[in-house]
């Protein structure tokens, strides 16, 4: 089926404005990229939307405030080997989900060039990487909860609106980590049985690869003002 | 050609080290920021350091990571466009959030 929508003109497409306006205003499909991956990125777009709002409300509850928000620099340090360090825990949630994409980049491109062995191999890292994240994120929610008396009705640090902020946001962060790594795992392992070998398509690891991205990408803007700011 | 496979192939293009010179970049521009926290910088240099790190690793993300970079403009702004109207909330919300601080310092302070 997508085999025959996408068997058209691709070399008389003209690009830049004229090529936007050409796609658009046709009687026929609007995006040349398979079905699937299209609904991702359509998909990613309304998560987008439910993300800027978590974090909207976290900054009107912030802004609005009259008490002192928790120093999150302080609230996140870690001792290791003796020494304090602050929001170290954070770095490194942040570094293990940056390797994780790059290693599903990686998969995409070997996937592409019909290379399943390492594709999956990639793939598998890139959820193992997920997987390291999301136990550190439970151990992070521990001990805030157990440690430092963190609830989502107030806390003893500061506004007590940190801690709705704080679980909402990073919780359903989370979520969304640990459904990528279900998914990662699910598509790796049918990539590593020859699943895809038929047709020669490999275009669902670059599918699940969007959604891998957009998990991290969205960890770059909880990072900056949750983290951060 | 068919555009998939036209696709299939552009995909395949880029060379391993591309992704491994991003990987390296998100990696110092992560490090920047975490220097931010670490050297406890105040202020507007802190804001606008944090805003130029955040933005300049999503940029890095989508184009390239994302291939959005290699996608047709159609798709580019069909994705990339809508999250503007957030502004919109962002700056009501802003609005809204300065005018409850001022009825907070007036009644319960």
């Amino acid at each position: 089926m997508s085999e025959m929508i996408h068997t058209g003109s691709a070399l008389s497409m003209p690009d830049g404005m004229e090529g936007f306006v050409t796609d658009w205003s046709a009687d026929k499909q609007a995006f040349n990229v398979p079905w699937g991956k299209a609904m991702m990125w359509i998909f990613l777009l309304s998560d987008t939307f439910i993300f800027t709002c978590f974090l909207t409300s976290y900054m009107s509850v912030r802004m609005s405030t009259t008490v002192p928000w928790p120093d999150t620099s302080e609230v996140f340090a870690l001792t290791l080997f003796g020494n304090h360090i602050p929001l170290i825990l954070i770095a490194i949630m942040t570094f293990i989900l940056i390797s994780s994409s790059g290693t599903m980049a990686m998969a995409v491109n070997f996937g592409y060039r019909r290379d399943r062995n390492k594709t999956a191999l990639l793939m598998f890292a890139t959820a193992l990487f997920g997987a390291s994240f999301v136990g550190l994120q439970a151990f992070e929610w521990t001990k805030l909860i157990m440690e430092e008396g963190v609830r989502p009705w107030g806390n003893p640090m500061g506004a007590a609106q940190f801690g709705a902020c704080f679980f909402m946001i990073t919780g359903f962060h989370g979520l969304h980590v640990t459904a990528g790594v279900i998914y990662l795992s699910i598509v790796a392992f049918k990539v590593k049985r020859g699943d895809y070998e038929e047709k020669g398509n490999y275009e669902i690891v670059e599918i699940a690869g969007l959604y891998w991205h957009f998990v991290d990408l969205v960890w770059v803007f909880i990072f900056a003002f949750f983290y951060l700011w | 050609m068919t555009t998939s496979q036209a696709h299939d192939i552009d995909g395949g293009q880029h060379p391993i080290s591309l992704y491994l010179w991003i990987w390296g970049l998100l990696f110092v521009l992560s490090s920047f920021s975490y220097a931010v926290d670490y050297l406890q910088f105040q202020g507007y240099l802190r804001w606008s350091l944090i805003i130029i790190f955040m933005l300049l690793k999503a940029g890095l993300i989508i184009a390239i990571f994302m291939h959005m970079a290699w996608e047709r403009l159609a798709l580019i702004c069909a994705i990339l466009l809508p999250p503007i109207v957030l502004l919109v909330l962002i700056g009501l919300m802003t609005l809204e959030a300065d005018y409850v601080f001022l009825t907070r310092l007036l009644f319960f302070a």
